[in-house]
């Protein structure tokens, strides 16, 4: 026993050491904390904005809006900068949460494309610079489906029963079935919503499953003929398997922005406004826009890429194609008769 | 006929138990992104996993949070079994449920009362109150495997002790606490496993700048688990594989010495 309690001191006493060594080890330079989505940056951008500015960068990923969007409201976490989602930046606008950025700070602004700046979910563009974009529509199999995709009412189709995958993701999977419509996907209107719950109730039998991330694995595999997918993943599955292409619906669609803003609680906001303006340097976004193969609302990275990725609607669909495309609005309370339909749609 | 249908069964048992985890070695080995295709044989996760920052941090910061937390709450709890053992009738079953409740609250309701707990008393969110949180959620498992074999221990044997002429904390030290050392290393090895495994109490109680494996594996979820998590997965398995057949190899060594 001697032995063992002995050796268990020694390991306290390791672990001490290591803990304390580990703490006075850290240099004086500033400290960043970045919260981005998981798996969402070219991690080498982190280390060469380091080197470049003599700021140390904390880096940690969430992997829903709601998520992040606690951590901050519960005032327990301190960062810098946030990369969230169109509705929740509008929401965050809202609640007072963000602070203004100084553009002065962030010159490289004038690399976004005017199409991007001052949209919806900040109006007068004075929080946000937008990081990535993308819009959510067909991922269809072209062994499998040989008719031209141009409708969300392919999905409603009696031919495709049980090789059709939705997301199972309230706003999304509504918002699919308003489209089809003819409605908007931020309606407020109970007809118009009741009415897509009849849709999605009488779609429910055709459907193979409700998925989220595991629709990748789905379709590369071939296991279902049609699914509703986020653009980004549309490129990456279609670099996988040969037989996927993406349509883009013609009654329109949601897009969907992720970009950077500066929570108020922030301590270090002159750094944080060169990190977003870091993210903004052409090379720098190539890279990052290379590595997650989302589209950048980036004018420079444009001439950059592959001319290939540029001419895929997946990719960057031509602006004459996304007439009639909503972005996503802070619903507030309302969003209690959304979660009742889905509710609703999911236990019929 | 029985005989086969005995070994049937167990072989079935043992297929639902490691198929999932040789899928996972399987595809840290695959050349595709995808869990869908096999797309050829590749080492590429693994060298990416090591030039990987972020999930190299998180893993260091996952083992000496489960180090520390195990040891920690292995010395409160194996004395405050000690403790509750030598507890008059009402007072121990009073303290005995006190510790029950946190085992059994849902890992939600502890993760947010801590997290409301360290906000309310303003202390920052980051290493130091996902330590306390761990050591929290850590203790009552200790309690709780250290006690019955303490309700094993014949009761003369500290007053045998003190008879000898050991001084109350040699009593303890060198009498009581190697015949409860089983149910001891239990709990450490308890608290460890529960340590490493944590995820929500974790989520809600880190601050900044402080993640752990099973947050930065649950963050990957909207753009798909990278294989890299794979080839890490791997690895943490074969070692504690080989962990654990040290340590059989030298338990049956000090047996044979015994004998």
């Amino acid at each position: 026993m001697n032995k063992k309690g002995r050796l268990f001191l020694g390991v306290i006493m390791l672990m001490l050491v290591v803990l304390v060594l580990s703490s006075c080890g850290q240099d004086k330079r500033v400290v960043l904390n970045v919260y981005n989505w998981g798996d969402y940056i070219d991690e080498s951008v982190i280390d060469t904005f380091e080197k470049k500015y003599n700021i140390r960068v904390n880096y940690d990923t969430f992997s829903t809006n709601e998520d992040m969007y606690v951590k901050i409201k519960s005032g327990g976490a301190n960062y810098d900068v946030l990369f969230p989602s169109d509705y929740t930046i509008e929401r965050m606008i809202k609640e007072d949460m963000l602070a203004k950025l100084d553009f002065n700070n962030i010159p490289n602004y004038k690399y976004i494309e005017e199409r991007f700046k001052n949209l919806d979910y900040d109006p007068q563009n004075e929080y946000s610079v937008p990081y990535m974009w993308g819009t959510v529509g067909i991922l269809y199999n072209k062994t499998m489906v040989d008719e031209p995709v141009t409708s969300w009412r392919i999905l409603w189709d009696q031919k495709y029963n049980k090789q059709i995958l939705m997301l199972d993701s309230q706003r999304d999977s509504i918002g699919v079935a308003l489209k089809m419509l003819g409605y908007d996907m931020n309606t407020r209107n109970l007809e118009e919503l009741e009415a897509a719950k009849e849709a999605l109730i009488q779609q429910k039998p055709l459907v193979l499953a409700y998925v989220g991330d595991d629709v990748k694995d789905k379709m590369i595999a071939g296991e279902a003929a049609l699914a509703v997918v986020w653009s980004g993943d549309a490129v990456n599955m279609k670099q996988e398997s040969s037989d996927l292409e993406y349509a883009l619906p013609r009654e329109g669609s949601n897009l969907w922005f992720d970009a950077m803003v500066v929570p108020k609680t922030s301590k270090h906001k002159a750094e944080a406004e060169k990190f977003i303006n870091f993210m903004c340097e052409p090379e720098i976004a190539f890279k990052n826009a290379d590595y997650i193969d989302y589209s950048s609302p980036h004018r420079e990275v444009k001439k950059m890429l592959d001319p290939a990725l540029l001419n895929d609607p997946a990719a960057y669909p031509k602006e004459e194609d996304l007439v009639n495309y909503d972005i996503f609005k802070d619903l507030g309370d309302y969003l209690k008769v959304y979660d009742r339909i889905w509710t609703e749609v999911k236990a019929h | 006929m029985k005989r086969f249908l005995k070994k049937g069964y167990a072989a079935l048992i043992y297929l639902f138990l490691y198929a999932p985890i040789l899928i996972l070695i399987v595809f840290s080995f695959n050349a595709s992104k995808s869990r869908g295709t096999w797309a050829g044989f590749t080492f590429n996760w693994y060298l990416q996993l090591f030039k990987d920052r972020q999930i190299m941090k998180a893993l260091s910061n996952t083992m000496i949070i489960a180090v520390l937390s195990a040891v920690i709450a292995t010395v409160i709890g194996t004395a405050a079994a000690i403790g509750i053992h030598n507890m008059k009738r009402l007072k121990k079953t009073i303290v005995m449920n006190l510790t029950y409740i946190p085992v059994v609250n849902p890992d939600i309701v502890t993760g947010l009362s801590l997290m409301l707990l360290f906000v309310f008393s303003n202390f920052q969110l980051g290493f130091v109150s996902l330590l306390l949180a761990h050591i929290t959620f850590n203790i009552p498992y200790v309690i709780l495997s250290v006690m019955p074999k303490l309700k094993q221990l014949d009761k003369h044997l500290y007053e045998a002790a003190l008879d000898l002429g050991a001084t109350p904390f040699e009593a303890y030290r060198k009498v009581i606490l190697p015949e409860i050392m089983p149910g001891v290393f239990t709990g450490l090895l308890l608290a460890f496993t529960l340590s490493v495994d944590d995820f929500v109490i974790s989520f809600f109680t880190t601050g900044s700048g402080v993640s752990t494996l099973s947050i930065i594996i649950y963050s990957m979820a909207r753009r798909g688990i990278n294989p890299k998590i794979n080839a890490l997965s791997s690895l943490l398995f074969l070692t504690v594989l080989l962990l654990l057949i040290i340590v059989n190899l030298r338990m049956s060594g000090e047996n044979k010495k015994k004998e």
